[in-house]
């Protein structure tokens, strides 16, 4: 008898953290207890050698974005900022698993980037010879080439937006969200990083220019520096020391079928068709849709948006079409006005802001966690992060990854 | 053996139906559910399970089933459908699965349709309390809506055999369909799940129209349909699902949630078994025994884990010599396939069935998905609403009432509330039947779990977790349900946890010794059951995916030839290849044919706006970066348009009209964008400008006819004109008439040749196009496309706004510091200019490119460096190249390009990666072709 | 999907209407005498609140109207619509 199709999955392992009481102050305090948060406690613990750390989080550890995303990673990247920042971030992913301890379902089965118009064809070309040029694996395949990695998308000439090509980055791929958290978790506990759940920040104390402490929902936590990574919620916090933000939060859905054998061995994304997909290790489809329009706080979008996106996802992948909707949420995406990510310095001394991702922040998990933890140490921007100030929209110094980049995610 | 009984059951006992499980043949009757037929023939292995591969077999009888997960083969592949709601029909072929379905290899044949639906009133559920509130409803004159996921009204009444009023409920549940069905705006939809409940009364619905019809569902018929329904007022009359106990050994097939067993034996007249063991924590498992007993079944014990068994019920079976030990547990079973012996307090008792029953869950799924508050009725064991809404209200035993009388009730003053919310006075009092129940099921123990082997005590069935993967999850320092149901994948498989979820929220709670009331149940999320994905893509599928957009003169380009390229939703002519022409050898004869004598083109894409008032011209000097309220009524002008970002977002011609009226082009793909932002300029920050904006793209067929021999063409079908340099001069309009239709004509070029632009109304556009390729015959006028188009103008230099930009180039950038103002105080994005990123010196600017070997094509978007041997990454890119191609008027290749510094770099030798060599290429300027602009007049 | 209630048609499906951000955020007066910050601020910067926000919407797909509205981000249940032009409408949030 074959084995069971769930049978080869990694168990958790039988301790994760501890869950104490906040003390009265810490040399650093993290307000997010999501990916980017806790992964920046793991750096700077690891790294920098600096513990005495708490990650505040005012719900569960990585039940926002982190637990709602689709785990696409990826670093082909249009502009030389991000690729940097993102091929660093691929990088760790590679060893992360070693690194952690724990069973992350890394798996690099590479991405593909449909093209479907001309001009797709143009950017995506320019794409893939930046990305060679950076370091970074990237290849143009053609419509038989896309066959060939991905036997079920439809190439067919006569659909309604043929696929003309793809780039192909095969180092790309997927790792299991949770998994991923709970390893920077549980490695942070272990160098003695508090983790404070269901904690809210409900005010940001400075004294002189600098920041002094956080207000909790669990009292006062006194603190030598603050690092924001709070995402969607940003610009709430930035707003408590009168820090304004150029950003946006939108609800962004994602959906999963039921559990399928093996059809989708890679991940496909299509930025004119507005579908990305890839099958999770279980077998459901995991699927990711366009952002909801309007501004929200709501973790929940418009369902015509998941019509569409089935609407497209059939276009696409016609043997979908029997496929179940099993379940559909929402995240809450900050999105900045290039598409890239905040990460750095405030006017505020010891406040440091990451955010700004969009719908990009999970696969620059381990990369933003060790150029953040690397910024807070040393008070002085990671070369990697050291393009994404905030200062840039004053400037004019943009780093615009909505016109190449496909879709941002 | 068969399982079926003799007689009862909704079922036509007189057809046969045939089908094929796990490649055995099998028959059932109409009004079977694929589980029902296999249990009537005696089969309750199913499927196995994901984890362990353990055999699974039927819990329970409607959607709330975690284990009977079936493929479907025939007629179609479906993969991962519950057994318990597969209608049977004649030919049904299906498979048992290991928790992982199989997609289909051949297209889905089937149609899927949605439909909108506005109503007052919106009834889930056509269980008694569904009914009577929306006949209440229906009676006050409001527009009501009942959805039901069943093939029939009832729903807790089609699994009892219980009367209502002294009559059999069937015939109370019947007396109010008809009435409903009868009343005018009144919508009574069967086979339909209200799947997801989102703001503003808006509730999704999938009905299964055909799928019951198997091999005899006709074609031309959407097998499923999405309702799209807005309502006022919604009552959720959603029921609740019994909940099982937790134990050693609960998974075996043959054990059975007690209420399903009813089910099954009322609605099919099926028997769950031979010999069945009850272990329940509540009165209502007492009904299913006595009535199982009563058709046949062995009833060896009910163990009801309270420590007194109920006084009537206890005597009801005494009388029929069924043994009830209180205070009993179950401890543990036996069994491979199929349950075979049952642990009751230290006994081993042979039994083939085991039915439980560990309390009700109301079905608050879409309750809470309208973002009601839940609460916790530590009586029931249960989450229940814990708020009332304004427009949404719960009825029956969704809000955790079991009693049949009291679920009605609530069902009328739910429904009369709703219409009233909604503005309708109450139509009259619907009478409420009253039921012969015996069972109260309130009168419950909650009981999560009977201690014994944690490894083998599931909670949730589907997902083979454990209790002792709930306490591994809890030991490991998870404290939030949303962790453990994370670490352990309790509810998320098919099910979503509907019968699951709630025991795991108790045993968390007992592990951490934390009250349930102090808990945040998981969020449920939509779809309440799975959906496939045809059904929600509906009919926006391949031509109607996205509405194609086609030119008055489109019949024309298929007829001759052409091969299209997507620009936005148009469909435009890419090039004509003759018989053994490529890409390039079409393009190359296009583009001489225009230089040397005469082509043309269908412009009808290009976007056109027609902007009107008195200060029109005021408008659109801030929205260019040159001036334009200075132009003169018949002349035209090119302009750029910027964001506020100061980056280039479009440009076009502006041609005067008349003294307050403008006609502006835009790129074919900016059209609809440019229109709404220069109607978002008027509307929110210049109200005060008297100024009108229309899209009249549709409205003119436009035709460039380029080349030296354009005026001797045009000059033919335009009689009236004088087509003389003198007398119509480049950059002026004329109206005059062309092949005997009434035209404006503009002389204006996109490929430095002499041109003009034929405008004529939509309708005529065919003709004249004809007229003119007849006329240009004899100069060998030649059609051509959007390449040919793409290569003359950039050989002129002139940018393509979307190749040449990508938002980060500025018209200084192209440079175009010419078409940018210094006199204006004042237009969008010129404040962005003066920032310190748009004056440093190495920006990257529109250069031409050519290779120094000339017939080398440089692919598109190739990036530039500055070396002739590459670095290690990363290399420093200086640009890339935007466009490139062959030019038959050059008789090489060239590219245009974005280049850092390039303005200052004209002559250098700069180096393009192309696979593994690098091209050397020498930067020049933009402008490649006849730079004296000598061809222009003719 | 929302239930829109446009000052001009009515209520109306979301699907109808674009989303135009923060509203009451005025063109300057002279761009050229703001600072590069100031003008960084009008370009890029807006309030992205949890709870009510005024913000724009247009009938894009009905009356072509642009109008203003007050969300809260939070239900996205919208507190009031009112006609461009229009003060802001005290709102109880």
């Amino acid at each position: 008898m074959t084995s069971p199709p769930g049978a080869h999955l990694p168990e958790h392992p039988d301790f994760l953290w501890e869950n104490p009481e906040p003390k009265a102050s810490y040399d650093v305090v993290i307000v997010g207890g999501g990916g980017h948060g806790l992964a920046t406690a793991y750096y700077l613990a690891k790294v920098h050698g600096i513990t005495n750390v708490a990650v505040l989080e005012k719900g569960w550890l990585a039940g926002g974005n982190m637990a709602r995303n689709t785990t696409i990673i990826r670093s082909n990247y249009l502009w030389d900022e991000s690729s940097g920042i993102y091929e660093h971030s691929l990088k760790l992913w590679e060893g992360l698993e070693e690194d952690l301890g724990y069973p992350i379902l890394f798996d690099q089965r590479g991405v593909l980037n449909l093209a479907h118009s001309l001009q797709d064809v143009r950017d995506s070309v320019r794409r893939v010879n930046a990305n060679r040029l950076n370091g970074i694996d990237a290849e143009w395949v053609d419509p038989a080439g896309v066959k060939e990695i991905c036997p079920i998308v439809n190439t067919s000439p006569d659909v309604r937006y043929p696929v003309l090509g793809a780039t192909y980055q095969p180092r790309a791929g997927i790792a299991k969200h949770d998994y991923v958290a709970w390893g920077y978790a549980r490695a942070a506990h272990a160098m003695g990083v508090d983790l404070i759940q269901n904690c809210e920040v409900t005010g940001l104390e400075t004294a002189g220019g600098r920041i002094t402490a956080v207000e909790t929902s669990r009292g006062r936590i006194a603190a030598g520096k603050v690092a924001l990574c709070a995402a969607g919620h940003s610009s709430v916090l930035a707003k408590m020391v009168g820090l304004r933000l150029p950003l946006a939060s939108h609800p962004l859905q994602a959906l999963v079928s039921e559990l399928l054998e093996p059809v989708h061995p890679t991940v496909v994304m299509s930025n004119a068709v507005h579908v990305y997909v890839s099958q999770a290790h279980k077998g459901e489809l995991v699927m990711g849709a366009g952002i909801d329009s309007y501004n929200g706080y709501g973790q929940r979008g418009s369902f015509h948006i998941i019509e569409q996106q089935m609407s497209a996802a059939l276009e696409l992948f016609p043997v979908f079409a029997r496929a179940h909707l099993l379940r559909t949420w929402a995240g809450i995406v900050d999105v900045s006005p290039d598409a890239s990510p905040i990460v750095g310095l405030t006017p505020v001394g010891g406040l440091y802001l990451n955010c700004g991702w969009g719908t990009g922040g999970f696969k620059a998990t381990p990369g933003v966690g060790d150029c953040f933890a690397h910024t807070i140490a040393h008070d002085k921007p990671h070369p990697f992060n050291e393009p994404f100030t905030l200062e840039r929209f004053t400037t004019g110094a943009l780093v615009d990854e909505h016109g190449a980049a496909a879709v941002a995610h | 053996m068969t399982f079926r009984t003799s007689t009862g059951g909704a079922i036509d006992r007189n057809t046969l139906l045939h089908f094929t499980f796990n490649g055995q043949k099998l028959s059932g009757h109409p009004g079977d559910t694929l589980a029902s037929a296999l249990l009537a023939n005696g089969v309750h292995e199913i499927g196995s399970s994901v984890k362990l591969g353990r055999p699974r077999g039927v819990v329970a009888a409607g959607s709330e089933d975690p284990t009977s997960l079936v493929q479907i083969e025939a007629p179609f592949s479906e993969p991962m459908l519950l057994a318990t709601t597969v209608e049977l029909y004649d030919g049904l072929e299906a498979r048992g699965l290991a928790g992982q379905g199989r997609l289909a290899a051949l297209p889905d044949p089937a149609r899927y349709d949605a439909k909108h639906e506005h109503c007052d009133v919106l009834v889930v559920g056509a269980g008694p309390a569904g009914l009577v509130a929306a006949l209440t409803a229906a009676r006050s004159g409001a527009r009501v809506v009942l959805v039901d996921e069943q093939n029939q009204a009832g729903g807790a009444l089609l699994g009892v055999e219980e009367y209502l009023d002294d009559r059999p409920s069937a015939e109370w549940v019947a007396d109010i369909v008809a009435e409903l069905k009868s009343t005018p705006g009144v919508l009574v939809l069967e086979r339909t799940t209200a799947f997801g409940m989102y703001q503003d009364g808006f509730v999704l619905a999938l009905q299964k129209r055909t799928d019951h019809l198997g091999f005899a569902a006709p074609a031309t018929v959407a097998r499923q349909r999405v309702w799209r329904i807005r309502t006022k007022q919604t009552v959720l009359a959603t029921g609740a699902h019994e909940r099982p106990v937790v134990f050693a050994d609960n998974d075996r097939p043959g054990i059975m949630l007690a209420s399903s067993a009813r089910t099954f034996l009322h609605r099919y007249g099926v028997l769950p078994g031979s010999r069945a063991v009850v272990f329940t924590t509540n009165d209502s498992a007492y009904c299913a025994a006595i009535d199982l007993a009563e058709s046949g079944v062995d009833i060896a014990l009910i163990a009801d884990a309270r420590p007194e068994a109920p006084a009537r019920l206890a005597t009801e079976c005494a009388a029929r010599g069924i043994e009830v030990r209180a205070g009993q547990l179950v401890t543990g079973t036996e069994g491979t396939s199929r349950v075979t012996v049952v642990h009751v307090g230290g006994e081993k008792i042979e039994c083939d069935t085991l039915l439980v029953s560990g309390g009700w869950n109301p079905v608050v799924s879409l309750f809470s998905q309208a973002r009601g508050k839940l609460r916790y009725d530590a009586e029931l064991g249960a989450f229940v609403p814990g708020e009332e809404l304004s427009t949404v209200r719960v009825a029956g035993s969704a809000t955790g009432e079991l009693d049949l009388n009291a679920c009605t009730r609530q069902g009328r003053d739910a429904g009369a509330a709703a219409a009233g919310a909604a503005g309708f006075a109450s139509g009259g009092q619907v009478p409420l039947p009253v039921s012969d129940s015996r069972c109260t099921a309130r009168s419950g123990l909650v009981l999560w779990r009977v201690p014994g082997d944690e490894d083998a005590s599931f909670v949730d069935l589907q997902r083979d977790a454990t209790v002792s993967d709930v306490l591994r999850a809890t030991g490991a320092g998870l404290r939030s349900l949303e962790h453990i149901k994370r670490y352990t994948t309790i509810g998320t498989a098919h099910d979503q946890g509907k019968t699951s979820g709630m025991i795991a929220a108790g045993i968390v709670a007992e592990a951490l010794g934390v009250e349930l009331e102090d808990q945040r149940p998981t969020t449920f999320r939509p779809p309440y059951t799975s959906v496939s994905f045809a059904a929600l893509a509906g009919r926006d599928r391949g031509e109607l995916h996205d509405p194609v957009r086609v030119t008055a003169i489109h019949p024309w380009h298929v007829a001759h030839g052409a091969l299209f390229e997507n620009v936005g939703q148009w469909k435009r002519p890419w090039y004509y290849p003759q018989p053994g022409e490529d890409l390039h050898t079409a393009v190359l004869r296009e583009c001489r044919a225009t230089r040397e004598s005469v082509g043309m083109m269908d412009g009808s894409t290009l976007g056109k706006i027609d902007v009107q008032g008195r200060d029109a011209g005021k408008f659109l000097d801030m929205l260019y970066t040159n001036m334009m309220s200075n132009l003169k009524v018949g002349k035209i002008r090119y302009g750029v348009m910027c964001g506020v970002d100061g980056m280039v977002i479009d440009d076009g011609t502006v041609i005067r009209v008349g003294e307050q009226r403008y006609l502006v082009t835009t790129t074919t793909g900016n059209a609809a964008k440019i229109l709404d932002w220069m109607e978002e300029w008027l509307q929110t920050e210049w109200p005060h400008l008297d100024v009108h904006c229309a899209s009249v793209t549709e409205h003119w067929v436009t035709i460039p006819l380029v080349g030296p021999k354009s005026r001797a063409v045009l000059g033919e079908v335009a009689p009236d004109l004088d087509v003389s340099n003198e007398a119509f001069e480049f950059m002026t309009w004329h109206d005059t008439v062309v092949a005997g239709v009434p035209a404006r004509v503009c002389r204006i070029s996109f490929s430095g040749e002499l041109a003009y632009e034929i405008n004529v109304t939509a309708w005529h556009g065919l003709a004249v196009w004809e007229a003119l390729m007849a006329a240009g015959e004899k100069y060998g006028i030649t059609p051509y496309g959007t390449e040919t188009m793409h290569v003359l103008r950039a050989e002129k230099g002139y940018p393509i706004i979307g190749q040449e930009t990508d938002a980060t180039v500025t018209p200084q950038d192209l440079g175009m510091s010419w078409a940018v103002s210094k006199k204006k105080p004042d237009f969008i994005g010129k404040r962005s200019f003066a920032r310190a990123e748009n004056n440093r010196t190495d920006r990257k600017q529109l250069v031409g490119l050519l290779p120094v070997d000339p017939e080398v094509l440089l692919p598109e978007g190739s990036q530039i460096v500055e070396t002739d041997r590459l670095p290690e990454p990363p290399v420093r890119m200086l640009g890339h190249v935007t466009s490139s191609y062959p030019s038959a008027a050059l008789g090489r290749t060239f590219a245009l390009a974005l280049v850092r510094s390039g303005h200052e770099r004209i002559g250098e030798t700069l180096y393009v990666p192309v696979e593994d060599t690098l091209v050397p290429v020498t930067v020049t300027e933009s402008v490649l072709y006849d730079k004296e602009g000598a061809r222009r007049d003719g | 999907m929302q239930l829109i209630p446009c000052p001009w048609c009515g209520p109306r499906e979301e699907a109808e209407f674009h989303y135009g951000g923060q509203a009451h955020v005025a063109y300057p007066e002279d761009p050229s005498a703001l600072t590069d910050e100031e003008w960084a601020q009008y370009v890029f910067f807006r309030d992205n609140p949890s709870g009510p926000f005024a913000e724009r919407w247009s009938h894009s797909a009905g009356c072509r109207r642009w109008f203003n509205a007050v969300r809260d981000t939070r239900s996205h249940d919208l507190l009031a619509v009112y006609r461009a032009g229009e003060p802001m409408p005290e709102v109880a949030s």
